[in-house]
């Protein structure tokens, strides 16, 4: 099955990329943005997704610093995207 | 006694910590895919780049063969100085608490900075005088030390001088046990006058002398 892990900064953390991107917006006039926060995306094909969490916790996102959240093939096609 | 530093793919500080033990004992290169420490009193996990930094600093090397051996080391006991790329594997691998940061800058910075010594009775600074001051370069870009629990720290940036953002100008922090060391300036860097400073050697002759009296050289 095709999932999306997304990980991106735990609430409360410092996250300097976020910042320097909401301060860029304003800058080409795209006023009105705020929270903006930098992560990062992984794509994999699981043969068992029930294990996607364990391989977040042990491996794709570090749980002191990150949070993730796992999305599979079905959840993203009822969300109107398809992951290629 | 006798130093071990692990060698990864994308380690560059390897051999300056392999020479910079050899100025206080002897000191052999480990290999990342052996699950072997050849009989080594001290293991040193050097900076660099290990297995690219790919995912996060330090997130692929703690899986490493050698990773598992290091482990066990410390776990027995034994001496484990984690430097930079080093001390982000040892977090990483759980053999210390917390986690490091990119840098509040975003940029890489490279320069000598000055650092206190907040604990001089560890293994790791027992050749130091609580408060003193030390001269040690920093070469990195995520540096900024988190740890949302209390950690014993051993070292701290001097005021002013927190190149990272770093929680409470931490440099360097050990575990509970005070076997394991992690910290982001490169005391390898800092051993001979030529390039500006010798404090560095002070982290290395605290292990030996830590070591040395009941280990035959």
């Amino acid at each position: 099955m095709r999932a999306r892990v997304l990980v991106r900064p735990k609430a409360g953390i410092l996250d300097p990329q976020g910042q320097a991107v909401e301060r860029a917006l304003p800058a080409l006039g795209f006023v009105g943005v705020r929270n903006v926060h930098v992560g990062r995306l992984i794509e994999l094909d699981v043969d068992d997704p029930a294990r996607l969490p364990e391989m977040c916790e042990r491996l794709l996102a570090n749980p002191l610093i990150e949070e993730y959240e796992i999305l599979t093939a079905a959840q993203s096609a009822a969300a109107g995207d398809r992951p290629r | 006694m006798k130093f071990g530093v692990v060698r990864f793919p994308g380690s560059c500080d390897d051999v300056d910590a392999l020479t910079a033990a050899e100025r206080v004992g002897e000191a052999i290169m480990l290999w990342h895919a052996e699950r072997e420490l050849h009989g080594v009193d001290a293991v040193i996990v050097p900076g660099g780049f290990s297995y690219g930094d790919y995912l996060r600093a330090g997130a692929i090397a703690r899986f490493a063969p050698v990773m598992e051996e290091v482990a066990e080391f410390a776990a027995d006991g034994g001496l484990v100085l984690g430097i930079c790329n080093g001390f982000q594997v040892l977090c990483e691998a759980g053999l210390l608490p917390g986690a490091l940061l990119p840098n509040v800058s975003l940029r890489f910075v490279c320069r000598q900075v000055e650092l206190q010594v907040v604990d001089a009775g560890s293994a790791f600074t027992a050749a130091c005088e609580p408060g003193e001051r030390l001269s040690i370069p920093v070469k990195h870009t995520t540096g900024r030390y988190y740890s949302p629990r209390p950690v014993r720290v051993l070292l701290r940036y001097a005021p002013g001088e927190n190149p990272n953002g770093s929680q409470d100008d931490i440099a360097g922090v050990c575990n509970e046990r005070g076997n394991v060391f992690g910290l982001m300036p490169h005391p390898e860097h800092a051993v001979d006058p030529l390039t500006g400073s010798t404090d560095g050697l002070k982290i290395f002759e605290s292990m030996r002398a830590q070591l040395g009296d009941r280990v035959a050289v």
